[in-house]
């Protein structure tokens, strides 16, 4: 059996904390460890704050990760949206190490916090909610792609933010014009200089995203087939774990509207899905609403059901005051 | 099973309720684990608290691994009250101590171990690490270097288990990268050189890397999870070892 030095061991358990010596940062405590780098919670002693300091795990000589860390940073800086957890900072360790600090989050994973939601529409909310995050992102050229329970969070006061963004693809680039945002067109050298590509799809197979979450396409390492159709995908699967209530619920019978929404969401064919977010979330906000979705054509019955429910207390009234009415009549004729 | 774990099965129950079945063979399996992973932590330990020639410990360790059996000690284990770990030291102290007190070592209980101790390695190790005992004097230094080779112990049968799952996989590439940067003590070692040396692309150094690293932790954990004797002392344990959560 290999022997392992002290110095190993620690390696193992990735508990080299980094250095924040020269920076306005104090170290706190490990938060998570991602597959490139590791988050931390850590005080910045000038604004006296708490933040979230994400920094690589090794330091990195060829500067692959250090690109990929920096890419991730950037992007997410572009996205500043209430759904999409704010970058603060970039800098360098002593080491060479970059790091970039972020919000820090108080909350729980939406793995753990849908438990909490009893109500089915609250529950749907809160999907709408990371609907306009990646919506706001697919609109300025940003795909996600590793979108999943672990990767939303609930903040202390009902927040819902989109994490993760280490396996994010540009799209198109984007200026601001005055007011405008300008969306160029797609560039094949953007594609080809990736970084994450190589992380998506590795000649040996080896392909990042979450299984039951990614894709077909992204699965199969189809990268120029990624489009906002593959977050779509995602966003279904996603769509129907918060509309069963998690994974450790009794999955109840969701209704055959929102089943046919996540089945169109997360169809094996590109395009037979929504083709866009903002398209499916419409779709949701319409059966909210107890109005027809265009997933899902309803017969008659299921249409007056519907109607029933989503005017319930009117056609309640009407009815009452009909049988009065006759009641009335009844006794009158006597 | 082996000291080296290669045998390790693939659904890893706790290894106390294994311990209490009333099927010999899961009992047999749930001590072969145990043994396998504690034996090592348990010589260096005895040797080094109670500063026993190789032979006495090599006895005493056995012998601690044949009473566990004979007095059903597993079975008086509280997970409530203590860690797993915490409990069978304080039982090897105990045992240590009172063989050593009345004198009366006997090799015994040679046919309980199922397991191929390796004395010579661990004796090897030990020398290796030239560990001083007086330097380790207080009980809560002897308590930190006997935590410290649990790890060493539960990690190096991971990273055999990594290795064969590797060769399973024909992913022995990813394994060699692994080894020769996250095992190796050499300190400048660079992707770049790996790259080169491998005849790589980088990529797919990293990528190569970034999954043999999660693989093992996950085999990793998947062991401790097995050594636990429950929900909470795995949460725990795991935080402890790799600093996050697992909630």
């Amino acid at each position: 059996m290999t022997f392992l030095s002290d110095k190993t061991l620690e390696r193992l358990r990735g508990f080299e904390p980094p250095d924040l010596s020269g920076t306005r940062y104090t170290l706190r405590e490990l938060i998570a460890r991602g597959g490139m780098g590791v988050i931390y919670a850590a005080d910045d002693e000038k604004l006296s704050r708490r933040v979230a300091l994400k920094v690589l795990d090794t330091p990195d000589a060829n500067g692959e990760f250090t690109r990929r860390l920096m890419r991730e940073a950037r992007i997410l800086a572009q996205l500043e949206h209430p759904g999409i957890v704010p970058v603060h900072d970039v800098g360098a360790l002593p080491d060479g190490r970059v790091f970039y600090t972020m919000k820090f989050v108080e909350g729980l994973r939406l793995d753990k916090y849908i438990a909490q939601l009893d109500s089915l529409p609250q529950r749907l909310r809160l999907f709408l909610r990371v609907c306009d995050a990646v919506s706001f992102a697919h609109a300025r050229g940003i795909l996600h792609r590793d979108l999943k329970p672990a990767n939303i969070m609930v903040g202390s006061f009902g927040e819902v933010l989109v994490m993760d963004w280490g396996l994010a693809k540009i799209l198109r680039e984007h200026g601001v014009t005055g007011n405008e945002t300008v969306l160029s067109s797609s560039r094949k050298a953007d594609s080809e200089n990736d970084p994450t590509q190589s992380a998506v799809i590795t000649g040996h197979g080896t392909v990042m995203g979450t299984p039951g979450y990614m894709s077909p396409e992204q699965a199969r390492g189809e990268a120029g087939k990624i489009d906002v159709r593959s977050d779509i995908f995602s966003l279904g699967a996603l769509l129907k774990f918060i509309a069963v209530g998690g994974a450790e619920r009794k999955s109840p019978a969701l209704p055959r509207p929102l089943l046919a929404i996540c089945a169109q969401a997360s169809a094996e064919s590109p395009n037979a899905r929504y083709g866009s977010v903002s398209a499916l979330a419409a779709d949701l906000s319409l059966y909210l609403d107890g109005l027809p979705v265009s997933a899902y054509s309803e017969n008659l019955f299921e249409r007056l059901g519907r109607l029933y429910k989503r005017h319930q207390i009117a056609i309640l009234l009407i009815t009452a005051y009909l049988i009065m009415r006759a009641l009335v009549l009844l006794l009158f004729r006597r | 099973m082996t000291a080296t774990g290669e045998s390790f099965p693939l659904t890893r129950l706790s290894v106390l309720a294994a311990a209490r079945s009333q099927d010999a063979a899961e009992r047999a399996r749930a001590l072969d684990i145990l043994f396998a992973a504690y034996w090592k932590p348990v010589y260096k330990y005895i040797c080094l608290k109670f500063s026993q020639s190789a032979q006495d410990a090599q006895d005493l360790t056995q012998g601690f691994f044949a009473e566990l059996l004979e007095r059903e000690l597993l079975s008086r284990f509280d997970p409530a009250k203590s860690r797993l770990r915490s409990y069978l030291r304080l039982c090897a102290d105990s045992f240590a101590l009172n063989e050593i007190k009345a004198a009366s070592r006997k090799k015994r209980g040679g046919e309980f171990v199922h397991v191929a101790l390796d004395f010579f390695a661990a004796e090897a190790e030990l020398r290796a690490q030239a560990v001083d005992p007086a330097s380790i004097a207080s009980p809560e230094s002897l308590e930190d270097f006997f935590e410290k080779e649990w790890i060493r112990s539960l990690f190096s049968s991971a990273v055999e288990e990594l290795r064969g799952v590797c060769e399973a996989r024909e992913k022995q590439k990813a394994f060699q990268l692994f080894e020769a940067y996250d095992l190796s003590d050499e300190e400048n070692v660079s992707y770049a050189e790996l790259a080169a040396s491998f005849a790589l692309p980088l990529t797919e150094v990293n990528n190569q890397l970034a999954w043999a690293r999660r693989e093992f932790r996950r085999i990793a954990l998947e062991r401790l999870h097995a050594l636990c004797g429950s929900e909470e002392e795995f949460a725990r344990e795991a935080k402890t070892l790799f600093g996050v959560s697992t909630q």
